[in-house]
């Protein structure tokens, strides 16, 4: 059993490495998560990087990035694993024109031949180093939360007709949720948890700079310095991370060397999307004179 | 661990956490303890996160822990190694003389509005400590007698009366007037919080942890009273309106659909079972009619409650597409209709604005009297209520020994779906003085509704 990262500290080093600027409770709690072998829940406002930690780490760790995409009616069928219904019925076809017996086309058709894994059993069965990515868990059922539950604290899935597989290596797993609603106490006692906010001006200037190199830096401070002016206001919806860096691209795109009040106005809806914040934001940076 | 005393702080820790209102399983407080053995102990931030991450699994009670953690694992002991320092050096100099002095105030005052111009943490949590250690100090006539009073500190330095010279070195650098006045706010509010923390910690140092815990802490946001916020609370509540509103909408949703199965469609499921010999293999349903309330919410905004029945407004605006019509009206002694400050997608603030500006639309004499609005609702407005709508009455129910007009409320809530009547007030208090709970809530009854998740629970449940 290999360990993820050896402290704190090497936890944020590489992540930076892998492209991700963690602060310094994101590196320790990520560390922890990879220590303990816990399920890391992330939660925080849409587009604060998120999902995009679960990459970084994969990317960090060197490992295969398992990604289960949650949405409501999300089934057994489609998280853990479904038999071949198709084949099996060719397979059982096929025995019929042969002289096989029933008792051995039935053990055969319940072979690993007739499996389709879904994302949970891929990432337990795995060999290699893996890392679980459970994506917008609250958007899915309650049901499913049971599921998870099994695999999440046991790390093991049954078939009952192949029996229980337990992982040959654990993976590292991270859940993210919006909190659009309250998860069960259950699936949150087996987790880590993790609250990502709006970062700082200084690391969020470091963070449009990584992804936006060729943006001045002059002009990335007036951003970073207009979207912490922005996130002051009472909004609806908050400029979030992945929405500065749309804007460095923007400024970037249209060449525009000085963020001044009008280049704001102009190219505030990359930031912006409620109408009523847009008016607001006018108002209140007094934009137009 | 065992023997250095770590595990009897932890415990306690634990306790207090649980006291606080965490609820804190055996299980989490093990990998708390899993996960403090795999730290170095080097970094109190570390066993800050460490902790947080694993008892800690909603962001709302992320203050009350923070807290809570200051007072078992504070930052330093006393006056910390700087200000131990900074003594010895005094005392080798010529005479200290007296701490607190109003040269010493003004000095103070200097270097705090500095330090919150430069909006510099570090500076200024020491500036909190030593704030309190020279200013807060209450001498007692015995060792263990003394005490800390963040209040006497904040009454001597009076940090807000410093807002006006902010204000204008915020405005110096470009900022507008609003939110230059809105970012001065924000730090002295977050520096009254690391005042009244530091006279926590150094209480918690004289009388114990545990003291502390049991009598300074406040409960986190979504439990605390609406009567009993402050400016900032109010402010942080009404950014939770909305996601609470968007969570009830998902879960509303998500049990609509869950029951979206109506009665059994006899005819259907006899038919479809003829291709099956006449066994019904499958039973056919009739849709469900989702049925829509129309929502009239009469409420008091008199001063004591305004910001409840703000609270209450903004949910159940939030919520409307939930509701088939929502009218609302405001009163304090006189009846005035706001349904039209409530346009959709409109901003929160100003929608917030509108109302406080038409409070006085609703007030003749400016004194709260719930039989003459009740009276003047029945005359004016008896067209909002039908047999299909719900009345839903918010308020204190408070009104100053004048003519209680039952009879005027058993007329409204006669002949219609529903009614209810949200009380801000603690239970125990009703009856009490001039409150009319008893009396009113006989004839529409009365829910208790102090804080948000109480009122989150409310709304889900009428809907």
């Amino acid at each position: 059993m290999t360990t993820w990262f050896s402290s704190p500290d090497e936890a944020a080093a590489r992540l930076h490495d892998g492209g991700y600027l963690a602060d310094p409770a994101t590196a320790t709690t990520t560390y922890l998560a990879g220590a303990l072998e816990k399920p890391l829940l992330v939660e925080g406002p849409a587009g604060v990087g998120k999902t995009e930690l679960a990459k970084a780490v994969a990317r960090a760790a060197d490992a295969e990035l398992v990604r289960l995409q949650c949405y409501e009616g999300l089934d057994e069928a489609r998280a853990l694993y479904e038999w071949n219904y198709k084949k099996q019925l060719l397979r059982i076809q096929a025995a019929q024109d042969g002289d096989s017996s029933w008792a051995d086309t039935h053990d055969e058709i319940f072979a690993e031949e007739f499996l389709l894994t879904r994302p949970l059993l891929t990432a337990i069965r795995r060999p290699g180093a893996t890392v679980l990515l459970i994506d917008e868990v609250d958007k899915t059922d309650v049901e499913v939360e049971g599921l998870l539950l099994e695999v999440l604290s046991d790390f093991q899935v049954t078939i009952p007709e192949l029996g229980t597989i337990e992982a040959t290596r654990r993976p590292f797993v991270v859940l993210t949720s919006n909190a659009s609603r309250e998860l069960s106490e259950a699936l949150k006692r087996r987790c880590l948890y993790l609250h990502l906010d709006y970062p700082d001006a200084e690391r969020e200037l470091e963070i449009v700079a990584s992804q936006v190199p060729d943006l001045d830096r002059r002009v990335a401070g007036q951003l970073v310095a207009t979207v912490g002016r922005l996130r002051e206001l009472e909004l609806k919806k908050a400029p979030s991370i992945a929405e500065s860096v749309d804007w460095a691209r923007t400024l970037l795109a249209l060449e525009i060397r000085d963020l001044d009040d009008k280049a704001i106005d102009d190219t505030l809806g990359v930031v912006l999307k409620h109408v009523s914040d847009q008016d607001r934001a006018v108002r209140e940076l007094r934009l137009r004179r | 661990m065992s023997g250095s005393g770590l595990v009897d702080r932890h415990i306690a820790f634990l306790e207090a956490l649980r006291g606080a209102g965490l609820a804190v399983s055996l299980a989490e407080d093990l990998d708390a303890v899993a996960a403090l053995s795999a730290l170095p102990w080097d970094r109190r931030e570390d066993v800050r996160t460490a902790y947080a991450a694993t008892l800690v699994k909603k962001q709302a009670q992320r203050p009350t822990f923070d807290a809570v953690f200051d007072v078992y694992y504070p930052r330093m002991v006393g006056e910390g190694a700087a200000a131990a320092a900074e003594r010895s050096d005094a005392a080798h100099g010529e005479a200290t003389g007296v701490r607190d002095n109003a040269e010493a105030l003004q000095a103070f005052r200097e270097e705090l509005l500095e330090a919150l111009a430069a909006d510099d943490q570090e500076r200024l949590l020491g500036l909190a400590a030593e704030m309190v250690g020279r200013f807060g100090a209450m001498p007692g006539r015995g060792p263990g007698l003394s005490s800390w009073s963040a209040y006497t500190a904040l009454q001597r330095v009076s940090p807000a009366e410093l807002t006006s010279q902010l204000v204008a070195g915020l405005l110096a650098d470009g900022r507008t007037e609003e939110e230059a006045e809105r970012t001065a706010g924000r730090r002295i509010g977050r520096f009254t919080g690391q005042v009244e923390a530091d006279a926590r910690r150094r209480i918690a140092e004289e009388k114990g942890a545990e003291h502390v815990a049991n009598v300074a802490l406040r409960p986190s946001i979504d439990r605390l009273d609406f009567t009993a916020a402050r400016r900032a609370d109010v402010e942080e509540m009404r950014r939770q309106i909305y996601p609470l509103a968007r969570r009830l909408a998902t879960r509303l949703t998500q049990e609509h659909h869950a029951r979206r199965r109506g009665p059994l469609d006899f005819r259907r499921t006899v038919r479809a079972s003829m291709s099956t010999g006449g066994v019904p293999l499958t039973t056919h349903h009739r849709p469900k009619r989702p049925h829509r309330t129309e929502l009239v919410v009469l409420c008091d905004v008199s001063g004591s409650v305004a910001s409840f029945a703000q609270f209450t407004l903004l949910l159940v605006f939030a919520l409307r597409d939930q509701f088939q019509k929502v009218r609302a009206f405001t009163f304090i002694d006189h009846v005035h209709e706001v349904t039209h400050h409530f346009r959709p997608g409109a901003d929160v603030a100003d929608v917030m604005a509108d109302l406080a500006a038409s409070t006085s639309h609703a007030a003749l004499w400016g004194r709260t009297n719930y039989g003459r609005a009740f009276t003047k609702f029945t005359e004016e407005h008896a067209d909002a209520l039908g047999p299909k709508s719900s009345l839903l009455v918010l308020g204190d129910a408070r009104s100053n020994y004048s003519d209680l007009h039952v009879d005027a409320l058993r007329e409204m809530a006669h002949g219609i779906r529903n009614a209810w009547w949200l009380n801000p007030e603690s239970r125990r208090h009703w009856d009490t003085g001039d409150s009319a709970a008893g009396t009113y809530g006989e004839v529409v009854p009365m829910v208790e509704c102090r804080n948000l998740t109480q009122l989150g629970d409310f709304v889900h449940d009428i809907l």
